[in-house]
């Protein structure tokens, strides 16, 4: 999967984890520009990620995210291996 | 699979779309809107979307226009660790349980300081139930005890701090308060020696869970079984340490959608929302094959092969269903003789003809054959579960009668049991020696039907029935049974009061108020406790607090029998008149009209559509009741009356 398709898959995964009816993602977004994003949704974003994509984070790779683009990355090179 | 939420069907392909539609018309609900709304939450769904659907419940709630049918109930959820992912997932799993749950939630991990801050928001919130999500961690249960004597200090500190809590909150809790079982620690210290060592957190946890449950037996706690839960699914499944460390969360959060379920359900059964019938298809599903085409000898049933004794199972489960209360019906396409044949020739049924209280076999659809068997046994058909080995019949019946519960079935009939009973259509917060033999009694209910169509006039038919009311105080025997009925009743009760055994054992001491519990015998059987009256004596009257009946005693003339015992206690106690209070709930209306037809005079209204009657005792006079009285509970005239 490229990284634009994932993008394009974690967009329709925040879009039912934030319960917006749009959401504009680019690889730049973070929390801070999501209303709807706060501590408790990242959990539940976190855990829509890894069922939807059957793979399973770290706590320390979390942590480590900074944005949406670190997600992406973090998603390929997780499905890649 | 349980974890799955298995016995859901998948939520369907649209479901945001629906959910919009919903949420758009939710101040103004349009037609069907309740069974709509229950189509899209009886579905397998994820955290995120039970979320959204709690914002639809609240939505709905604050509308205004809240369909009838919805319950409503505002529950309290403090605990230890992060509770706010599971709020939502209540509130929405409520839905598919009918119920509008207002989720209050307290503060991040300090329960026991909220309990005692009687000021708190969660003291004014007016909580109708409060739900204690306790933590072994938080509970102190986690690690080794130093020696036995800390060990057991530490698991009746445990026990205590949750005391503290419920006790805490009791007052300000209108019916129920909910507390969980912690699951056992996966990580053995000594091996299977923990088992047998006190000292360690597996013993400590366990003896902690047994005192938890003795306390819930003493009717003063709803236990929900949080252990089992946990163990069903599997307790590596279900402890997540990583999002312990990282959130406080207390499980896996991919657990929180059958945790949500598993809370709604127990909400819904102290609400008096159980299902109260099985109903069963007969091919495929009570037997292998089709007693049409194969025949008695032809059909698999029984020892000697896998799918005959997975057959059996299912049978022996619902016999056993029946042993404590759940009532059986058939509902099958066939001819009635051949729907019968195996149950009067088959050496290895284990289910007979007396087991069944409404037999349906023709070729008429299906869900007309389920409002029929709903109205032989005089309850809801919301009360009806169907259990059908085939997927299109289901999804029809599903389509046609929302409010049915259909579960969802493997292909694989040896598992037909465990998704029945993982769905939890029959939780109990009580079980009782009535609710042993209901099953009977709404059975001889059928059989009395047919015996007034037989005879034609009521009258006649009243008086061969042989009755014999006994009317007599609330004692400690028979409370269990009247508490269970004052939360549970839900048509034939005038206030729709809540009480919780202790609530009711104060009342039974308070010189001011008066309790009584009816049974009535006939020769069909005995129906059991079928009626609660709580009176209170203010001024010069004695004000009805609570009057409440079993609808399977409609039209027996028990509430004159009952009426008459008012008056009897309210004359005792130096009463002039009886006043009696309407409180209209979404499913009480049928008693509407209760007071005016026993000679009640209307004495106003209030707030929220309550009406007020009054019957003076100088104008009653009472009736000639086709049914023996046996009344021990009127009570000693009030001494300063004696005089």
């Amino acid at each position: 999967m490229s990284s634009a398709e994932i993008l394009n898959e974690l967009r329709e995964i925040m879009i039912d984890v934030f319960d917006v009816d749009d959401l504009e993602v680019t690889p730049a977004t973070t929390a801070e520009d999501v209303e709807e994003w706060d501590s408790l949704s990242h959990v539940r974003l976190v855990v829509a990620v890894e069922r939807k994509f059957k793979i399973k984070f770290k706590n320390s790779e979390i942590e480590a995210l900074k944005s949406v683009g670190d997600l992406v990355n973090l998603i390929e090179a997780k499905t890649a291996a | 699979m349980l974890s799955d939420l298995a016995w859901l069907p998948a939520p369907s392909a649209d479901f945001r779309e629906r959910l919009r539609a919903l949420r758009a018309e939710a101040a103004q609900p349009g037609e069907a809107y309740y069974e709509r709304v229950l189509t899209l939450a009886t579905a397998a769904l994820d955290e995120n979307q039970l979320g959204q659907l709690a914002r639809l419940a609240g939505s709905v709630a604050e509308g205004g226009a809240a369909p009838a049918q919805f319950g409503r109930v505002k529950l309290g959820v403090v605990g230890d660790g992060t509770l706010s992912l599971l709020a939502p997932v209540i509130a929405g799993s409520g839905l598919r349980h009918g119920l509008l749950v207002d989720v209050v939630e307290g503060a991040y991990g300090s329960a026991v300081q909220q309990a005692m801050d009687t000021s708190g928001p969660l003291h004014r919130a007016g909580l109708d139930m409060l739900l204690v999500a306790s933590d072994v961690r938080a509970l102190g249960l986690s690690r080794a005890a130093d020696s036995l004597a800390d060990a057991e200090a530490r698991v009746a500190g445990a026990l205590a701090q949750l005391k503290m809590v419920v006790d805490g909150f009791r007052p300000s809790v209108g019916a129920a308060i909910l507390v969980q079982t912690v699951p056992p620690p996966i990580e053995p210290l000594f091996g299977s020696f923990d088992r047998v060592e006190p000292t360690s957190s597996y013993a400590m946890v366990t003896a902690f869970n047994a005192r938890l449950a003795a306390w819930a037996s003493e009717g003063q706690v709803v236990l929900l079984d949080i252990a089992r839960l946990a163990e069903t699914i599997g307790l590596e499944r279900w402890d997540a340490p990583r999002h312990w460390h990282a959130s406080k969360l207390p499980f896996a959060p991919e657990m929180a959608p059958v945790y949500g379920d598993v809370v709604a359900r127990t909400v819904a059964a102290l609400r008096g929302r159980a299902k109260k019938c099985l109903v069963l298809y007969l091919d495929n599903t009570l037997w292998g094959g089709v007693i049409g085409d194969d025949g008695v000898a032809g059909i698999q049933l029984g020892q000697g092969s896998a799918a005959g004794e997975a057959f059996l199972a299912i049978q022996q489960t619902a016999l056993e269903l029946r042993r404590r209360g759940v009532v059986l019906a058939v509902c099958s396409k066939n001819e009635e003789a051949a729907a019968l044949l195996p149950f009067r020739e088959h050496p290895e049924m284990v289910l007979k003809e007396d087991h069944i209280a409404v037999f349906q076999a023709n070729w008429t659809d299906k869900a007309a054959n389920l409002r029929a068997i709903a109205e032989t046994l005089n309850i809801g058909i919301d009360a009806l579960v169907f259990l059908d080995d085939n997927p299109a019949e289901r999804a029809q019946v599903r389509r046609e009668l929302p409010v049915v519960a259909v579960p969802e079935l493997p292909d694989e009939p040896a598992l037909y049991p465990r998704l029945l009973m993982a769905a939890g259509y029959f939780e109990a917060v009580a079980f009782t020696q009535d609710d042993r033999d209901r099953a009977a009694m709404y059975q001889a209910n059928a059989a009395r039907a047919a015996a007034v169509q037989a005879s034609g006039d009521l009258d006649s038919y009243l008086a061969s029935l042989d009755m014999v009311c006994t009317i007599r105080p609330v004692d400690a025997v028979s409370r269990p049974r009247v508490a269970q009925l004052i939360n549970k009743s839900n048509q034939f009760n005038l206030t729709t009061r809540r009480y919780t055994e202790a609530q009711v054992e104060a009342a039974e001491r308070d010189p001011d108020r008066h309790l009584a519990q009816i049974r009535l015998v006939d020769r069909f059987g005995d129906n059991g406790i079928i009626c609660v009256l709580i009176g209170e004596r203010r001024g010069d009257a004695l004000e009805i607090d609570t009057w409440l009946m079993s609808c399977r005693v409609l039209g027996r003339r028990v509430q004159e029998a009952a009426l008459d015992h008012l008056v009897r206690v309210a004359r005792t106690a130096g009463a002039r008149q009886l006043v009696g209070r309407y409180i209209p709930s979404p499913k009480n209306a049928m008693v509407a009209g209760h007071y005016a037809s026993l000679g009640f005079a209307p004495a106003g209204e209030e707030p929220g559509g309550t009406t007020v009657w009054t019957l003076d005792l100088a104008d009653y006079t009472s009736p000639e009741l086709p049914m023996v009285i046996d009344d021990t509970a009127v009570g000693a005239p009030t001494p300063e009356l004696q005089a």
